[in-house]
């Protein structure tokens, strides 16, 4: 008996793993007719269920966005709540076909894990939150500090140097999710939480004394996020890509969800819009798409400057300033290649 | 008369192998057997095959490379640039301390716990099974989130213990109960603390010496000797004897509040003593009942003929019932070790850096290597149990009934 079972479990697995290679991810995602998509656990303004279960967020957006490209539909999304811990290996095993979680873009996992980062959606970096009543104005004051640290995140590597080269002590108290690292901080179980910056801000936002807690000027760290997919699925990288610039190129060009629909009716004067909405040209049958894929994208969840301003600009608890994150002719980092 | 009837002999036959009884077993063993290689010749295959399209490979060579992470308790000195194998032995040595000490405490409990649902007070016996029952039929990673909880939510911070401050120390201001964790004072060495140490290990030989000479006497003549008392003597009065003869080399540093944080002690971390008390309390209910079952496994006539020889009760539960009972409970007992020291890595949960956390944890994050991670973790926690049953089979053969 124990011995069938034994067997009956490894033929299972390898059955499993022979299929999963079968088939290309859009195929899978368009036979199943829903796109898993790895998201926080919950982190207010980037991914977060509501009330009601839906899940809204920045991050949450650029997931429909992808939905409304490959299966036309917004609400075609199976959210994958994943830890930092796990996020990459989940993605790696096939269990999520984008991941979108703020996840930091290196060159040790663009290239040694295996997996494709497709563009940046959000320029950030490494701050520290602290309680005003300590009175620290630097982060270079924070020698012997307790911090609270998202273990299995690029910013524990940062943390490390940053307190190495500064020749200052310090003591790291790991924590598993946002949440947790919340009620840590909170508890005064640490003096000091560290993220990114965007992370921070969302976590303040959902405080009841935000005005308590500061965030350091020290920014020590690059942090671009970004979309995340599995190395080798040249097809789908381009999907992925290609929808996040749409909706950066969409800002640029002035088409909002409000007039995108009579944008694509008729070609208009300016062709960069034309041939992104699908009035001229063939360029969504380049990636397997119908040519109008961008108008269903851009008419269910907006362009990038819509999405950043609904879920976490400055009129939102949140309140992040587009900073890096403008389009470059605002001075900014974002910058979409042409749709010609 | 002259011709023996031997028996033909038969010549061997290829369907003998599924005919006849004799060889039947044998040639399904060796069927099983090639079809269980095979499977697992295709499951490696198939996992290499896997990984090599995801674009990894298989190599251990990470674990020499640079952490890059800190680590907040260590055993032994560990830095951020120090490599991940070092990582995975702060972690193993982390998850070596909390089950050593888990499978203590969790005994003392137990067996506590388990004498006394056998008293024959109601109340106690009642107090003991809800205890037993509450902590066994609960899952251990609650227990593990609720002394965790406690330890943070409803103790004070750090800061509470300033001037003017709602918090204050306890034992004359040494220890500091905080929700960082708790603050005990730490023996400084000083010149000369050697040789307080070994007069401190020559008594305990003394001791040692003494609980021999005391039996040995017994058995012949009959005559007791106050053991105790003489073993408390020989523990303390040498030790301090030359402690103050050296001049006091051995010191205490306590704790005081610094910048942040309590500066100097030791300190105890909340994930440290929530892990610690969530094993054992847990484990500490399973050894009760094996505990009971043991004790009530001695027949009822050794009580009755311990108490017809006169035999005062604590020292016929001590020298007649546990000495028989022993043997039913080691040998359950040593997989509640082994249960405790795989539970332990639970510690995650409570962010106590054991191997789960360090190797199995960060460094598979930092590292992609997920397979080899948890390859050397398995690896690890079989060898940690295979360890701990010959450790403890030794003291079971010891224990066991000796056939002469």
């Amino acid at each position: 008996m124990k011995k069938t079972a034994f067997l009956g479990t490894l033929a299972v697995a390898g059955l499993a793993a022979s299929i999963a290679s079968a088939q290309s991810t859009l195929e899978q995602v368009q036979d199943a007719g829903v796109l898993r998509c790895g998201s926080n656990e919950g982190l207010a303004g980037f991914a977060a269920p509501d009330a009601n279960g839906v899940w809204s967020g920045f991050d949450v957006s650029l997931c429909r966005a992808i939905a409304t490209a490959v299966l036309g539909d917004p609400q075609a999304v199976e959210f994958v709540p994943l830890t930092s811990q796990t996020r990459f290996t989940a993605l790696a095993a096939g269990e999520v076909d984008v991941l979108v979680r703020n996840s930091t873009w290196t060159f040790s996992r663009d290239t040694d894990l295996g997996l494709d980062f497709k563009g940046v959606n959000y320029y950030d970096g490494q701050g520290f939150m602290v309680n005003s009543d300590l009175g620290v104005a630097s982060a270079t004051e924070l020698d012997g500090a307790t911090v609270c640290i998202q273990t299995g995140t690029s910013t524990e590597l940062n943390l490390a140097d940053f307190f190495r080269v500064n020749n200052m002590s310090y003591e790291p108290v790991p924590v598993a999710t946002n949440a947790e690292g919340q009620q840590q901080y909170l508890a005064g179980a640490c003096d000091v939480y560290t993220t990114d910056v965007s992370g921070l801000a969302a976590t303040r936002a959902t405080f009841e004394n935000q005005a308590d807690h500061v965030i350091l000027p020290e920014i020590v760290s690059k942090e671009p996020l970004g979309p995340v997919v599995r190395h080798g699925d040249n097809l789908w990288g381009d999907i992925v890509y290609w929808t996040l610039h749409g909706l950066i190129a969409a800002e640029e060009y002035g088409v909002t969800s409000a007039n995108v629909m009579e944008l694509a009716s008729a070609p208009t004067a300016n062709p960069e819009i034309n041939r992104m909405l699908g009035t001229e040209g063939e360029l969504g049958a380049m990636i397997s798409l119908s040519n109008d894929w961008l108008v269903n994208v851009i008419a269910a969840v907006g362009n990038y400057g819509e999405i950043f301003e609904q879920n976490i600009g400055e009129n939102t608890p949140v309140g992040l300033a587009r900073g890096l994150n403008a389009q470059w002719t605002d001075g900014g980092l974002l910058y979409a290649p042409p749709f010609r | 008369m002259a011709d023996i009837t031997e028996p033909p002999r038969e010549s061997f036959r290829l369907s003998q192998l599924l005919y006849d009884a004799r060889y039947r077993s044998l040639t399904i063993q060796v069927v099983a057997a090639i079809l269980i290689m095979l499977l697992l010749v295709e499951l490696v295959d198939n996992t290499v095959t896997n990984l090599a399209a995801l674009g990894k490979d298989i190599g251990f060579g990470f674990l020499w490379t640079t952490a890059g992470y800190d680590i907040n308790q260590q055993i032994i000195p560990f830095s951020s640039q120090d490599t991940h194998a070092r990582a995975a032995l702060v972690g193993m040595l982390n998850t070596l301390l909390v089950a050593f000490l888990g499978c203590i405490l969790a005994t003392v409990i137990g067996v506590f716990a388990g004498v006394l649902r056998l008293s024959k007070n109601w109340l106690v016996a009642r107090i003991m099974t809800v205890y037993v029952e509450a902590m066994r039929n609960t899952p251990l990673l609650i227990w593990i989130y609720i002394v965790y909880a406690v330890m943070t939510e409803a103790t004070p911070q750090p800061r509470d213990f300033r001037e003017g401050g709602s918090a204050s120390m306890y034992l004359w201001d040494s220890v500091a109960i905080t929700n960082r964790g708790v603050y005990i004072p730490e023996p400084l060495w000083g010149a000369g603390s050697g040789v307080v140490v070994a007069v401190f290990l020559l008594s305990l030989l003394g001791i040692f010496a003494l609980r021999r000479y005391a039996r040995r006497l017994q058995e012949k003549t009959g005559q007791q000797l106050p053991v105790l008392w003489i073993s408390l003597g020989l523990f303390f009065v040498p030790a301090i004897l030359a402690h103050f003869v050296m001049g006091r080399p051995i010191t205490l540093e306590y704790p005081e509040l610094g910048g942040f944080n309590f500066d100097g002690g030791i300190q105890v971390r909340n994930s440290f003593i929530a892990l610690w008390l969530a094993l054992s309390l847990y484990t500490s209910a399973f050894i009760a009942e094996i505990v009971r079952a043991g004790i009530l496994a001695v027949s009822k006539g050794q009580t009755e003929a311990a108490f017809a020889l006169g035999i005062q009760p604590n020292r016929t539960m001590q020298l007649i019932i546990l000495p028989q009972a022993l043997r039913v409970i080691v040998p359950p007992l040593i997989s509640q070790y082994l249960n405790l020291t795989k539970n332990s890595s639970l510690a995650i949960a409570v962010g106590y850096m054991d191997v789960r956390s360090t190797l199995g944890g960060i460094t598979i994050n930092q590292t992609g290597r997920e397979l080899e991670g948890m390859l050397l973790l398995g690896l690890f926690y079989l060898v940690t149990s295979l360890v701990i049953s010959a450790l403890m089979n030794v003291y079971n053969s010891s224990v066991k009934l000796k056939e002469r």
